[in-house]
């Protein structure tokens, strides 16, 4: 399983410059994060798509839904 | 001087008086188990295509699917502050699928041509504000007519002083069964249909998954957030579908054969931005590799853009394309002298797109003058493959609180 270089690299420059230009928020200056539209999650309405991905595609996993069990088979 | 003496030494001690009579009541409250919030989720799908892997590539995957969902969270905070919550999930899909029919089709004995598929699941969380963790587990089941499959999740996390960093290690694991239905015709003398009523035995296979999950999310500034998350999972038994047919070059016909073993490992990252007063950008990355040859990049933006402060349509964009796994050929494709084949179009190469909309509307009174009643939300895609297969998703959600 030899991911390439590039995509290894893309990722961790994502990481760093994420990480590099964080600033200390504090509670009450979370209005904007706190909406519910921002939550770091799969919406729950998107919980029968992401079943139909599972059952549809072959690539699975790390989008908050189940990495198992059922066998989605027809 | 002596007075200004006794009068510091009388401050003191009432000021020490005073500290010692200050100490506080432990600053928790003890509250019930309450009812925190209800989601109720009701979707249909349906889907038409024609590389059906019953009939070996080829025929009809028409298929459609009514599914509901209700989950209850249940909170309550005890005499050590630490806030305990409590989810039931119950999940009931039905559907229908023509390719299904055309494993037994001269019996009409057809084990799932439509079946309803049941899976509920419990989960117990505890946060503690304190050491500013969160530790949990969830158990689940999931029965269809041909397979059942327990589940067993480990969750724990740990946010920063802070709270805007926040670091998460799940483990979990997936014990099934399969009833191995094989096709009519390729049934050995004396093995049964799996039809109910049928008394000839049939066998029965396990199939495992196991996954570790390690999550990073954080808060960037007051706008942005992001989320990353590492999931390998290995999966081992019957991988294998039992009654997908193959057709080989040569006209024998046989049933699909997949390795026993199979190590996925997908990498996902979220960024989430406000923008300006209305619009959020919701941007999801998956790069996906597994030991069977399959890599695959996902990529999906939604953007919510609030009309009012009660109502906002979230229009979305999926696109996804994968490599086929080295077992994967055609109808009539496969040499006999092949170790393992499939002609499953679900794990060939491909590209696939998912457009649509939501829709979501959240009074401030509740919907329709009930309070509850807080959001409900509409949600439609088409989504399109480019092996022709095509299919619609609509889904309504209404959440109470």
């Amino acid at each position: 399983m030899n991911v390439p270089i590039t995509q290894r690299a893309l990722l961790m420059g994502l990481i760093v410059l994420g990480l590099s230009g964080c600033v200390t928020v504090k509670e009450y200056q979370k209005n904007r994060i706190n909406d519910a539209e921002m939550e770091l999650s799969a919406r729950k309405s998107e919980k029968f798509e992401q079943n139909f991905y599972l059952y549809r595609e072959g690539a699975a996993g790390a989008n908050g839904g189940k990495s198992g069990g059922g066998c989605g088979c027809n | 001087m002596r007075k200004i003496c006794i009068s510091v030494g009388v401050l003191l001690s009432l000021l020490r008086a005073g500290y010692g009579q200050s100490v506080t009541q432990p600053a928790y409250e003890s509250r019930k188990l309450k009812v925190e919030e209800i989601n109720i989720v009701s979707s249909y799908y349906q889907q038409d295509g024609n590389n059906s892997a019953v009939t070996g590539g080829i025929g009809s995957e028409h298929l459609t699917d009514f599914a509901q969902s209700i989950d209850l969270v249940l909170k309550t905070t005890n005499r050590r502050n630490r806030e305990h919550t409590l989810a039931f999930d119950l999940n009931i899909d039905h559907y229908t699928s023509a390719s299904s029919d055309q494993i037994d089709p001269l019996t009409v004995s057809s084990a799932s041509r439509s079946d309803t598929h049941i899976y509920p699941s419990v989960s117990w969380t505890v946060h503690n504000p304190d050491r500013r963790t969160t530790h949990g587990i969830a158990v689940s089941y999931s029965t269809e007519y041909d397979y059942k499959s327990y589940g067993l999740n480990l969750n724990f996390a740990k946010a920063s002083a802070d709270n805007n960093r926040e670091i998460s290690l799940k483990a979990g694991a997936f014990f099934d069964t399969w009833k191995v239905i094989l096709p009519a015709e390729l049934r050995p003398e004396g093995y049964g249909s799996g039809a109910h009523g049928d008394r000839d035995p049939v066998d029965y296979k396990p199939r495992n998954s196991y996954n570790v999950g390690l999550s990073i999310s954080q808060v960037i500034n007051k706008r942005l957030q992001a989320f990353l998350t590492i999931e390998p999972a290995f999966q081992q038994g019957l991988l294998s579908t039992p009654f997908h047919r193959i057709y080989f070059q040569d006209g024998a016909e046989t049933v699909e054969r997949l390795p026993g073993n199979r190590l996925k490992l997908p990498i996902g990252f979220r960024l989430h931005y406000f923008m300006g007063d209305r619009v959020i950008v919701r941007a999801f990355y998956r790069y996906y590799i597994d030991d069977w040859g399959m890599q695959a990049h996902t990529i999906n933006l939604e953007t919510p853009i609030k009309l009012t402060s009660f109502v906002s349509v979230s229009p979305f964009y999926r696109f996804s394309h994968q490599t086929a796994v080295r077992y994967f050929a055609a109808y009539g494709q496969h040499r006999s002298t092949d170790q393992y084949y499939t002609s499953d179009y679900d794990i060939s190469g491909f590209n696939s797109q998912f457009i649509g909309t939501g829709l979501r509307l959240a009074p401030p009174g509740g919907l329709l003058g009930i309070g509850p009643w807080q959001s409900i939300e509409l949600r439609y895609g088409h989504y399109v493959r480019s092996t022709g297969m095509v299919a619609n998703s609509i889904t309504l959600l209404a959440k109470l609180k």
